[in-house]
């Protein structure tokens, strides 16, 4: 065997395993993506929503290793055409949205956030529930009879989601609010 | 549009060549566009132009009739629709008449059954094609682009509307501008509606919040026809292999453009880079520079629906462009769109030869035309989180 042969060999050792740290490189990666098969759908309309409602959503994400979607449900006036652009309903949603997506980050919750548009927020759910796909719906019951989602349309997603929902019963602890511009006790 | 010559120097050429178009725009009703339209018109007149008021709605306000004196009027038509007469402007007199300029109030306005054209913005086509000049009006949400927009903000629709295509024909766009505050001075004082309808105006759509954003849509629009007008007049010349190599024309206002995936990580870019744009005042769109061999199904099927979703939601443009190399790509979109500001998130770590490479941004920023600013948007949710 002369030094030629050797290098060869060493050049061809080299390369094989230059090869397999690349392969594995991109396993890594490609594994780093959310795959989003389970999905838990967080509706919520408003300023607001009920900090209690967040983490238990958060909570069974992170339990079943499922991806949160927080939807913004979002009314267009009959005059208007149900996809026309909603900046002012948007500038609600984004604050609200990223509040939500850092608290899931901080907990290690994929998120995967939506805006969706309706005639009413019942017709914005029903929107959404014929796009997407669930795993579950988390949400929150409120003791304000004219905030968000009425008693009738809890019961309206009961009989029509196709998955399980989650009604969580209004609490004390409900005080407390996920908002756009912090995560704080309201006043 | 400056004064012209004497009428006799050109009555032969007129016809030959199009007439030209100044529109006097405002926010709302009241903020002065006939009246200012009526002070040109008569500067013109000054000026030895044949100027007639084709058609003009005083509104029953005393001092622009005032103003409309000594201009010649021609004479409105009686149309009879469904046992009501009603009174439109005289085209064909109008036509017949052939002066040099003629003062045409309220563009957006729909004719009675039996005219020549539906709307008068179709009139005034056919009046500037025959060689006459015309000033017109139009309030700003009149215009069809910004006729949701200005719905949403005021809670009101407007049902006469034009194509911005006609606003984009003028030559001239004049923004004809008042304060909220003074506008509705005017209007408590009655010089915008009679007595009767002061309250029900102040309680409906002249609040100073609908004024303050209705000022501000009108604002923008002229900002940024003058904008388009001076891209456009900027072009460079040459062919467009020159043209990569030259300099950009510089916009006046910020331009943003988000780059990116099929992924719901770019959902919280958008989200930062439209509160951007919001905040600055400036157009946004998103752009996804597709490998050409990527197919679009399943899952990016899926993220790529829902980020057009969220444009729409957003009313900003989702752009895809096909290209092998990212950065050149996003470099050519860039020079296209004339954008100021390029945001992108925060790469994943890089690894193996990756690292050998330069960064995104770096790549970014010797690629696109000097003065293209490049912003990272942080992943906040690492940090602020215990």
């Amino acid at each position: 065997m002369t030094v030629e042969h050797l290098l060869i060999g060493v050049a061809l050792v080299l390369g094989i395993l230059a090869g397999y740290l690349i392969a594995r490189t991109r396993k890594d990666h490609s594994t780093e993506r959310p795959q989003a098969v389970h999905q838990i759908l967080l509706p919520f309309t408003g300023t607001e929503i009920s900090r209690r409602a967040v983490d238990a959503a958060l909570r069974l994400a992170r339990a079943e290793d499922a991806t949160l979607m927080p939807a913004y449900l979002a009314t267009v006036p009959k005059q208007l055409p149900l996809d026309c652009a909603i900046p002012t309903e948007a500038a609600r949603a984004m604050p609200m949205l990223e509040a939500i997506e850092q608290r899931a980050t901080g907990q290690g919750v994929a998120v995967d956030a939506r805006v969706e548009r309706g005639r009413s927020y019942r017709h914005a759910l029903a929107r959404l529930l014929d796009n997407e796909s669930f795993d579950r719906v988390v949400v929150p019951a409120t003791a304000e009879s004219r905030a968000g989602l009425s008693g009738e349309d809890l019961v309206w997603l009961l009989e029509k989601a196709p998955t399980e929902v989650v009604i969580l019963r209004p609490g004390p602890e409900d005080d407390a609010f996920v908002s756009a511009n912090a995560t704080a006790p309201a006043p | 549009m400056c004064a012209a010559q004497p009428a006799a120097d050109n009555q032969g050429v007129r016809s030959a060549r199009r007439g030209q178009l100044k529109v006097f725009i405002g926010m709302a009703a009241g903020v002065g566009k006939t009246y200012r339209m009526l002070q040109e018109g008569r500067a013109e007149q000054d000026a030895g132009r044949d100027v007639v008021i084709g058609y003009m709605e005083p509104h029953r306000r005393p001092e622009t009739s005032a103003l409309a004196d000594g201009l010649e009027v021609i004479s409105r038509r009686r149309l009879t629709y469904r046992d009501t007469d009603l009174e439109e402007m005289d085209l064909p007199g109008l036509l017949a008449r052939k002066p040099e300029l003629a003062l045409i109030d309220e563009l957006a306005h729909t004719n009675a059954a039996g005219a020549e054209h539906k709307k008068r913005y179709e009139d005034v086509r056919e009046v500037l094609a025959a060689g006459i000049d015309v000033f017109s009006t139009v309030n700003v949400q009149h215009l069809e682009s910004l006729n949701d927009q200005v719905a949403e903000l005021t809670g009101t629709r407007v049902r006469e509307t034009i194509p911005d295509a006609v606003l984009g024909e003028a030559d001239e766009v004049v923004l004809v501008d008042l304060t909220p505050e003074a506008l509705i001075g005017r209007l408590r004082a009655g010089k915008v509606y009679p007595g009767e309808n002061i309250e029900a105006a102040l309680g409906n759509f002249f609040t100073v919040e609908n004024l303050l954003a209705l000022r501000e849509v009108a604002l923008r629009q002229v900002a940024e026809g003058v904008e388009a007008k001076r891209l456009v007049i900027e072009e460079p010349l040459g062919t467009r292999e020159e043209c990569v190599g030259s300099e950009a024309p510089k916009a006046v206002a910020e331009r943003l453009l988000a780059l990116v995936r099929p992924q719901p990580s770019s959902q919280r870019l958008v989200r930062r880079a439209w509160r951007s744009a919001q905040r600055l005042g400036a157009p946004l769109e998103l752009l996804w520079v597709k490998p050409p061999t990527q197919a679009i199904d399943g899952e990016v099927e899926r993220q790529v629906t829902a980020l057009r979703h969220l444009a729409s939601v957003l009313g900003v443009t989702f752009l895809v462009e096909e290209s092998d190399d990212l950065v050149q790509g996003v470099a050519r979109v860039a020079r296209e769109r004339g954008t100021t500001y390029i945001m992108v998130g925060e790469s994943l770590p890089r690894r193996g030869f990756a690292r050998l490479r330069e960064p995104l941004p770096q790549r970014l920023m010797n690629a696109t035309p000097p003065g293209v600013d490049v912003r990272i948007v942080s992943h906040r949710g690492h940090k602020e989180e215990p």
